[in-house]
């Protein structure tokens, strides 16, 4: 496993949706390189023929029948929309 | 005895010979709220119209002879703030859900009000889950209620502040990887982390999917076993949900551990531990041992690398489940948004705590193109291990029992600074996770710094009764659950 450059931390910024300050970008470059580092323990363990879990319990896919079933009201769902319209949650140009 | 010390049972037998009402009772708890939690902080929504209005309503029930009564009737309950109550600001902690309000209950708050409990309010939490000390908190830090220069511990912070301080009778709390455990351990009192499935996550805000439980924080164990018994279904709501029968917790503290099989793991009272906590699970062990149990050193060999694949796993799931907030359906939304994509960025940016953002930058740089295999994968794959470690001990051990925490509660700002220093501080709590076993905490002395050390029971998958019950017997045998903080 490799160090994370400055730029990899701003191209992960930009997938996770976020804007960092210098600072930020700066301390969180020191910082996740510290984390990965300590990460590197996992290597002294040879993994190759254990299966990954991903869920303690057994998975499976869990049905219902498909039937009715009440639903939110409009109102109810918009309750919460930081801008609305016409019943719409409303968000800034997608495009310019 | 103050009311405040008194056990479900013994509040339930107060109603029914009419020496207390529930008015009285939710009065006494938002009395002692207003007393103490000025400086506390251990509350962030409080809900006095609501609780004293349903106080009311079942006062009206109590007076009727011979009606059924709820399991947890009349009992003033505080509620960590990820949990989602109808009507009532759910925030998690993070200045981004500021503003929401859920229309809907969690199916645990369904359960805590068909049980006939009263919710006083929502307590302070580490942002989304996102830490150890509640320091992490969009809003306010928590005090330790037995020194106020001490984190209370976290995530779970405010929930176990509020019953130590007695600002409500029992509380909610959510365990991701020993957030209800380790707050129980550093402010003295009772913290149940149930198996994965036990308990629904419908209504619990969403931190690492694979790993959230919720589970009760409690003045004593008999409480806990009653909480459980009305926290533990099967929820259609939630398909992670375990189908399984349900047993009579309460009925399984039968105050006897004679030929239990206890093992001790040498990794959790190795290197890394506090002299004086090893020294009280040591006193606790010997207890155990004159009641009957067979107390074995055991080892689970994988220990050291719980954290490093906890704090894969968990940022991954974390980076995923944090994508929904975008500004778009609920939350606060940044005003300063030319396009779309510049909107989500400044609302995320803005509304999201430092931690929190570096937890997501690390799971999403973990799962990124390249990188999948080296952390993700391989971290699933060490979870195994570990899980493995567990399933074995527990073909020969009834429980295993080492220390919750490696220290007593630090001090404020003590670990903020280097955020490794604060993840390896849970090093005995994040394995019970990786392998969804059930835990509970129970006080075992205070230290001679004078704050609480907890002892932690593991118990087989879905087996809360034998965990219960040991604590219980230790319990009784001892006076550590009667210290209480000077407030």
């Amino acid at each position: 496993m490799s160090e994370i450059t400055r730029e990899q931390v701003e191209h992960v910024a930009n997938l996770a949706r976020l804007n960092l300050s210098e600072e930020e970008k700066e301390q969180y470059t020191s910082q996740l390189n510290g984390i990965l580092n300590f990460f590197e323990k996992l290597n002294h363990l040879d993994t190759a023929n254990v299966e990954p879990t991903s869920h303690v319990l057994d998975v499976y896919n869990v049905m219902r029948e498909d039937v009715n079933r009440p639903s939110i009201d409009r109102e109810e769902a918009l309750r919460n929309a930081p801008e609305q319209e016409d019943g719409h949650f409303k968000v800034p140009p997608v495009m310019e | 005895m103050s009311i405040f010390d008194k056990k479900i049972a013994e509040l339930h037998s107060d109603l029914d010979g009419k020496q207390i009402s529930v008015s009285e009772l939710v009065d006494a708890s938002f009395q002692r709220i207003k007393q103490t939690d000025d400086k506390l902080k251990a509350f962030l929504v409080l809900d006095e119209e609501g609780a004293k209005q349903k106080a009311k309503q079942l006062d009206g029930q109590l007076s009727k002879e011979g009606e059924e009564r709820g399991l947890l009737f009349g009992l003033p309950a505080a509620v960590k703030d990820n949990i989602v109550t109808q009507n009532v600001t759910t925030t998690a902690g993070s200045q981004l859900l500021a503003n929401y309000n859920p229309i809907y209950n969690a199916t645990v708050m369904e359960r805590l009000g068909a049980a006939e409990a009263i919710m006083v309010g929502k307590t302070n939490m580490d942002e989304f889950g996102m830490g150890s000390s509640t320091e992490n908190s969009g809003f306010q830090r928590t005090l330790n209620p037995w020194n106020n220069e001490y984190v209370p511990g976290g995530s779970s912070g405010g929930s176990a502040a509020a019953v130590a301080a007695r600002q409500a009778f029992f509380a909610l709390g959510t365990d991701t990887g020993g957030s209800i455990r380790q707050p129980a351990s550093f402010c003295g009192v009772v913290g149940l982390k149930p198996t994965y499935g036990l308990v629904s996550r419908f209504g619990l805000i969403s931190y690492a999917s694979s790993l959230d439980t919720i589970g009760p924080i409690t003045k004593n164990v008999e409480d806990a076993a009653y909480l459980l018994s009305v926290l533990a279904a099967h929820d259609p709501f939630d398909s992670t949900s375990a189908e399984v029968d349900i047993p009579d917790y309460i009925s399984s503290l039968t105050g006897d551990v004679k030929g239990l099989k206890v093992g001790v793991p040498k990794e959790l009272l190795g290197e890394g531990i506090d002299q004086e906590v090893k020294e009280k699970v040591e006193q606790a062990l010997k207890v155990l041992e004159g009641l009957g149990a067979i107390i074995e050193e055991v080892s689970l060999p994988h220990t050291e690398y719980a954290v490093p694949t906890y704090y894969i796993l968990a940022p991954s799931e974390a980076s995923s489940n944090l994508a929904r907030y975008d500004g778009v359906r609920f939350g606060v939304r940044s005003d300063k948004e030319n396009n779309l994509i510049d909107m989500y960025k400044e609302t995320r940016s803005q509304g999201f705590g430092a931690e929190v953002k570096r937890r997501i930058m690390l799971g999403t740089y973990a799962l990124s193109s390249g990188y999948y295999d080296a952390y993700y994968k391989k971290a699933q794959q060490v979870r195994t291990l570990i899980k493995q470690d567990f399933d074995k001990l527990f073909e020969k051990y009834d429980v295993l029992i080492g220390p919750t925490a490696p220290t007593t509660a630090y001090k404020l700002g003590e670990k903020t600074s280097d955020p490794l220093t604060m993840y390896l501080n849970d090093i005995c709590t994040v394995p019970v996770n990786l392998a969804g076993i059930p835990a509970i905490s129970v006080p075992c002395g205070l230290a001679s710094n004078g704050l609480p050390v907890g002892l932690q029971i593991m118990g087989k998958h879905f087996d809360e009764s034998t965990i219960l019950r040991v604590a219980h017997t230790f319990e009784q045998h001892t006076d550590h659950h009667k210290e209480r903080p000077q407030l």
